[in-house]
């Protein structure tokens, strides 16, 4: 379908532009210019050019050391979040019914954790996993296995990973239980005629459907993995140690909890150019996805 | 099919207990909670709701969240719908780029922004109001409504703006009395998911108020840091916080896949 060409169109999206220019290019002109500045306080700030990134590139140094400590933790987490949380929601979308008053129950129910606030979610996790007065952690140490989040590295990792699968399972479920919705109930009567098993069912008929809102998914999961802050904050707020500081953490503590500004906005520029790296990524697959079926619309 | 009924049936039980557990606690005194270990309250008290609601301290927090996120809601809902409506029926000079731009604000990481909006909020002297949060927020609820929305407006076939056009309808008119009726669902899922993405973030929020415009999480998270946990209370504002979502999680049910992928779905 070709659109008509009609630069007047622009002012209908002014505002947008207008109102996203004052929240995103205005503070991003703030952040490069720190990220060549040094300062000693009393608002004196000294040209530094870019020794920042050079120390922040270099793992030998301070800085740099931290930044590529971080970045570890967060691919780390990032790749344990999707090899769970992938298959997982797969899973439950496949088990989900597919007529009836179960559709609408399953769908209020899974999309619930989805719509609890962020902070909230690292409460409800502190709670519920600590080894005095909640029931997950209580049960662990019962029976006999040695589980503080507060004190254990191994402990805090694995309850930042159970949240988030708590957290997010569900929109990698919903995401594919919508492209499963699209399979008409014919092509599961042939399947049945030709005596195909479930695992070939799958492969040959729900997983090809699947691929586009897997893809959406996984990039997704991916990118919002790669931001999150909230939850581990409240829940660990990072420890034990260092152990589950993630960059956005690790950003916040350098930019508003030292007030290193030269350093956060140098860690600022370059955390942003990974996502926007990604971001390009899921963009292409999006529109080249779009193309590929007609329209994006349902 | 048994085995798929019994990974539902495990699943949401996954899901519900954490959230029992918090209902649980805020039904609790704090004595019980710390002292025992038990499954449901055994002295059933509402002290802990009962306070949120008479303490202004507390209740103030709901009252500044919901200020900021309706603002920010009604902001990004009504900018966006014109330029929705330019980027599905029209080609113009860097159309593309601008779409994919608005995508990255989306994705950019809040933590990225929190220190030159301290700056800038407090530059233009809008720091600790409502306004400065809900201003900070449209940076990723502005690009989320133009893609939803872009998303439905695309599946209105163009024919209906033509034949408005040729039966004389101003465009102001045909958009507001033909067409937005027609984008209703649109218009209602975008709305929900700027209401929900305002709603649930925390360190923007955060960092742009002190005192005047806290939000209830960052009261809830100064509870925690607190000596001497008031963990009966705590909890009694994390279930106050679910409750909105609760209460739309039904009219939205089909669109939520939707919301998330940005319309794509």
């Amino acid at each position: 379908m070709d659109k008509p060409y009609n630069n007047k169109a622009w002012l209908m999206v002014l505002p947008v532009f207008l109102i996203v220019a004052f929240s995103a290019i205005l503070p991003l002109m703030t952040v490069v210019n720190y990220s060549v500045q040094d300062t000693f306080g009393n608002n004196q700030f000294f040209w530094n050019g870019l020794g920042w990134f050079q120390e922040l590139l270099d793992p030998n140094s301070e800085l740099g050391g931290r930044f590529v400590d971080a970045l570890w933790r967060n691919l780390l987490f990032s790749m344990m979040v999707l090899i769970i949380e992938i298959p997982l929601g797969i899973l439950i979308a496949l088990s989900m019914p597919r007529h009836g008053w179960g559709v609408a129950a399953s769908l209020v129910v899974l999309a619930l954790p989805l719509l609890i606030p962020w902070n909230v979610v690292g409460t409800i996790w502190q709670v519920f996993a600590r080894s005095d007065i909640g029931l997950f952690g209580w049960t662990l140490n019962k029976l006999g296995i040695d589980y503080n989040y507060v004190s254990g590295v191994l402990a805090a990792w694995v309850t930042v990973i159970v949240m988030d699968v708590w957290h997010w399972t569900s929109l990698v479920a919903l995401l594919c239980y919508a492209g499963l919705k699209s399979i008409p109930d014919a092509f599961y009567q042939a399947a049945r005629i030709d005596g195909a098993t479930r695992w070939a069912i799958f492969r040959a008929i729900q997983l090809p459907k699947m691929r586009r809102v897997l893809i959406i998914a996984v990039l997704l999961r991916f990118m919002d993995s790669f931001m999150i802050y909230t939850e581990p904050f409240v829940v660990t707020g990072g420890g034990p140690g260092n152990a589950t500081t993630f960059i956005s953490i690790d950003l916040v503590k350098i930019a508003l909890g030292q007030f290193d500004l030269g350093k956060a906005a140098a860690l600022s520029l370059v955390y942003n150019l990974i996502i926007l790296t990604v971001c390009w990524i899921y963009y292409t697959v999006m529109t080249s996805a779009d193309s590929d079926e007609g329209s994006a619309a349902p | 099919m048994k085995g798929s009924r019994f990974i539902l049936i495990s699943y949401v039980i996954f899901l519900m207990l954490p959230i029992y557990w918090l209902l649980n606690m805020s039904l609790k005194t704090n004595g019980e909670i710390t002292s025992t270990m038990t499954l449901f309250p055994h002295t059933l008290t509402f002290d802990n709701y009962v306070k949120i609601f008479t303490d202004e301290s507390w209740y103030s927090g709901y009252i500044n969240s919901l200020k900021y996120v309706i603002l920010n809601t009604i902001i990004s809902v009504t900018l966006a719908l014109p330029a929705a409506y330019a980027f599905a029926r029209y080609h113009f000079l860097g159309d593309k780029h601008l779409f994919f731009w608005l995508l990255t604000n989306r994705m950019a990481p809040a933590a990225v922004f929190a220190l030159p909006f301290f700056n800038l909020y407090s530059a233009v002297g809008l720091f600790d109001t409502p306004w400065a949060v809900a201003l900070a927020h449209c940076l990723f609820n502005v690009p989320l409504a133009v893609w939803i929305l872009e998303g439905f407006i695309s599946g209105v076939p163009r024919e209906l703006d033509e034949t408005a056009q040729i039966d004389g309808y101003s465009f102001p008119h045909f958009f507001l009395k033909i067409f937005l009726p027609l984008i209703a669902n649109g218009v209602g899922v975008a709305a929900f998911f700027c209401f929900m993405f305002s709603w649930v973030e925390l360190l923007l929020a955060r960092t742009l108020t002190t005192v005047n415009a806290k939000p209830i999480s960052a009261i809830m998270t100064r509870t925690v840091s607190a000596a001497g946990m008031d963990w009966g209370l705590l909890a009694a504002a994390g279930v106050l916080t679910i409750i909105p979502g609760a209460i739309v999680i039904w009219f939205v049910r089909n669109y939520i896949a939707k919301g998330f992928a940005l319309g794509r779905v």
